[in-house]
């Protein structure tokens, strides 16, 4: 271990409270958002053990409203939308760039703080007796009928959404100015393309969120008719408005996870990504494509068929990037020197669930098809497959991949290859019977269900207990190495990339001197191959 | 933006050792920390369009649906405090544009009193606003009270605007669709000029200390990025505004439009 580095220069709680060290901000980041996951995942274990029965008898039915209002509520604002930027990208933006601090490191520390208020507002949602319109508010039950603290959860995710403003904001200055000298655009890594589409999203999509929420609350206290249609208003605006900002969202909930991928197949294949500037380009792309696409939540709303056919053919445009990028990751791997570590494995999981979170995504953007699934279990596997087969995969693969690049400490291997095996079981068994379900017309959000879907549930919560077994695994054993992992030098995995050349952990400022890139990403040598202690 | 508040003395060593005083340490160059701070107001920008065109979609929308309503609302807003408010607000934008100039010239005097000017012309623009809010609120206009209520009315020439007559005017007191209506209006006009001026606000928040920080000579030449990032801001809040004139104050003079 070095000497000094970022976690030892300073002691004391303020020191940390207090910090304008990115590294340090990302670890606040990283313990709330462990956190809000915690209590999103509670929120899931009580739906499928509610689920177990056809009558549902674990909590009441309006409860059970609002448990998966509430699950929406905090794995989407608290837990999904921040967790990799706000913690990877925090953490390696700064030192995959070859800087010493994001552009505005206050404004970093104080998006940690709106985010906090916004957790805590939103915690007080909860406990003060919930909330029960579904995480996307749809009114007017939102904002005229329901008899829940719909007020208080809007100010909670107003504030969580300031916070993202925040950090897109300091990400895209940062990729523009503080690149190192000869860190060109097509030098960067990969991981900093897709966190500054990622960006552009958060800038574009979070504030019209924002206002529309915020309509909604006001509706709520003033009794306005903005999306009343009791008064004039129209309760489909609100749906354009929401999915305008929330389509795209679920890009910010995908990107982010893409980019560590593209770190972790090329290291542990030992060949630099394939296609780079098509990878590069098609989170560019996914990012535009994603403003275009929301129509495609309100087929069944009412709307023109014209609009219709061309939100579902642009929607259908959004599968070639997006399989422009699957298949670099698997022909990156091709004729590749694989080691099987742990991030590999969540690679794997990673591209097998996504391609069948994002085929079923075409069947749910086919208009006609949509008809039929709209509002069905099958909607909720295919958006699990993505979030969670997708972006938590990878959020745990950059985890126990820079785990020793943030803490100085090796995980256990053997107990982290368990726990990814874990996790991939028991999500599959968890969500592939809910494809089934929808299929056969299982609608979402009900708290009773027909004796014969009992199977596919019981399967689906037997699913959920494993995969509960696999989250909570990989928070012992990172707390347990912390003490005792294996000391893991500056650069275990002998991977490429600006952060791997400092020591481990970074000192304060990453780079005693300021690095001059001269060679193009992912370039493997054998130097890099005998420094590789650990693959 | 800076590393903490810096004394005289510290200033007057970081001179000594070459480096600016302003420069932050995550920074190579004075340069790049004002090109990063620009930038950064530039993109700031970009979201506070987005999050106003969610108010221009709504109000786009519901004028096209509501068209008549809408015409005969506007015309109860006094279109003579909008205009006056209009040319208060370009003047400000002038006063601004003249306060970064003076700063790049390290005129410190012409600074303060270009800031000065600006905050209140400002401070003209949000009395007149409030004024306006106050005669709305005489006249039960404003969304969320129960005594709201709107019926087209004379104006000085003693005809009611938009060919309206007595008797449909009377009528449309009782008519519950218009009233909504027009309560949409008045939610839109609120929530439209409202946000517009908490953002004056907030722009007055900040020229109060760039003020005392000008007089105290902080901005020359060499270091004024604040003045021209609040600079942008500004004229930001002032464009906001002249999309917002024409939208709710004139809209009941071209009635065949919609």
């Amino acid at each position: 271990m070095p000497e000094e580095h970022y976690i030892n220069e300073d002691y004391g709680i303020r020191s940390w409270l207090l910090t304008k060290d990115h590294k340090r901000i990302a670890i606040l980041y990283l313990i709330s958002i462990t956190f809000f996951f915690a209590i999103g995942g509670l929120m899931a274990t009580m739906i499928r053990i509610h689920l177990l029965t056809p009558t549902g008898n674990l909590v009441s039915h309006d409860n059970y409203n609002k448990l998966f209002t509430l699950h929406g509520i905090v794995m989407v604002f608290f837990f999904l939308v921040p967790s990799i930027p706000a913690t990877l990208g925090n953490f390696l933006m700064p030192m995959m760039l070859g800087a010493k601090d994001l552009a505005f490191p206050k404004i970093n520390l104080a998006s940690w703080y709106i985010f906090m208020i916004g957790g805590s507002v939103a915690l007080y949602a909860i406990v003060a007796g919930g909330v029960d319109t579904g995480w996307t508010f749809y009114t007017p039950f939102s904002s005229v009928y329901s008899n829940t603290h719909v007020v208080t959860a809007i100010v909670g995710i107003f504030f969580a959404g300031f916070s993202s403003i925040l950090t897109g904001l300091n990400f895209i200055v940062t990729t523009h100015r503080m690149r190192a000298p000869g860190m060109t655009w097509f030098r960067l890594p990969l991981f900093v393309w897709s966190m500054y589409a990622t960006s552009v999203i958060m800038m574009l999509g979070t504030p019209v969120v924002a206002i529309t929420l915020s309509l909604v609350a006001l509706e709520r206290v003033f009794h306005l008719g903005i999306f009343n249609p009791a008064l004039g208003g129209d309760p489909v605006l609100f749906q354009h408005m929401f999915w305008f900002y929330s389509h795209p969202a679920v890009y910010i909930m995908i990107l982010p996870g893409m980019g560590v991928i593209s770190e972790l197949v090329s290291t542990f294949s030992r060949k630099p990504v394939f296609g780079y500037k098509f990878v590069a380009f098609s989170s560019v792309a996914i990012a535009i494509f994603g403003f275009l696409v929301w129509g495609h939540h309100l087929f069944t709303a009412g709307m023109s068929i014209y609009a219709a056919l061309l939100f579902s053919l642009v929607s259908f445009l959004v599968a070639v990037p997006s399989g422009i990028k699957t298949f670099a990751w698997t022909a990156t791997m091709y004729k590749g020197s694989i080691s099987y570590k742990t991030p590999m494995l969540y690679v794997f999981g990673f591209l097998g669930l996504f391609c069948i979170g994002g085929l079923t995504g075409l069947f749910v953007a086919a208009v006609g098809l949509d008809i039929h699934l709209q509002d069905t279990y099958f909607v909720v596997a295919h958006f699990h497959y993505i979030m969670v087969g997708g972006m938590v995969m990878a959020y745990l693969g950059g985890l126990h991949y820079w785990w020793p690049k943030m803490t100085g400490r090796m995980y256990p291997e053997a107990w982290a290859k368990l726990s990814a095996l874990i996790v991939f079981v028991g999500f599959n068994l968890t969500f592939f019977p809910q494809f089934i379900l929808g299929y056969l017309g299982m609608p979402r959000r009900y708290a009773a269900y027909p004796p014969e879907f009992q199977v596919l549930h019981v399967l689906s919560t037997a699913g959920a207990s494993i995969l509960a077994v696999g989250y909570a695994l990989p928070m012992v054993y990172f707390v347990w190495s912390l003490r005792y992992g294996q000391i893991a030098g500056p650069n275990p995995w002998g991977a490429t990339g600006l952060e791997w050349k400092t020591t481990s952990p970074p000192h304060k400022h990453n780079f005693h001197e300021t690095p001059v890139i001269t060679e193009d990403p992912y370039n493997y040598t054998p130097e890099l191959e005998r420094e590789a202690r650990f693959v | 933006m800076s590393e903490t508040v810096i004394s005289p003395d510290s200033r007057e060593e970081a001179l000594h050792t070459g480096h600016h005083p302003d420069l932050q340490h995550h920074f190579d160059d004075m340069e790049q920390q004002k090109e990063a701070s620009s930038l950064g107001m530039w993109v700031f920008l970009a979201q506070e369009i987005m999050f106003f065109g969610g108010l221009f979609l709504l109000y786009l929308i519901y004028r096209m649906n509501y068209y008549p309503t809408f015409s005969m609302a506007s015309s109860s807003i006094d279109v003579k405090w909008g205009a006056i408010n209009t040319l208060v607000l370009i003047g400000s934008s002038l006063t601004m544009a003249m306060a970064v100039h003076s700063a790049h010239l390290s005129k410190r005097k012409a600074l303060v009193g270009f800031l000065l000017a600006t905050l209140a012309l400002g401070g003209v623009f949000l009395g007149i606003k409030g004024k306006e809010y106050h005669d709305k609120y005489v006249e039960h206009h404003v969304p969320g009270m129960d005594n709201f209520l709107f019926v087209p009315e004379a104006d000085s020439s003693g005809k009611i605007p938009n060919g309206v007559t007595q008797e449909q005017a009377e009528s449309l007191k009782n008519n519950p669709a218009f009233q909504h209506t027009a309560l949409i209006f008045f939610t839109l006009y609120f929530l439209m000029t409202g946000t517009h001026a908490l953002h004056m606000i907030v722009g007055i928040g900040i020229i109060i200390p760039l003020i005392v920080l000008a007089s105290k000579g902080r901005y020359n030449s060499s270091y004024c990025t604040p003045i021209e990032n609040f600079g942008l801001y500004w004229h930001f809040v002032d464009i906001i505004w002249i999309f917002l004139f024409p939208l709710i104050y004139l809209i009941n003079r071209t009635p065949h439009i919609g």
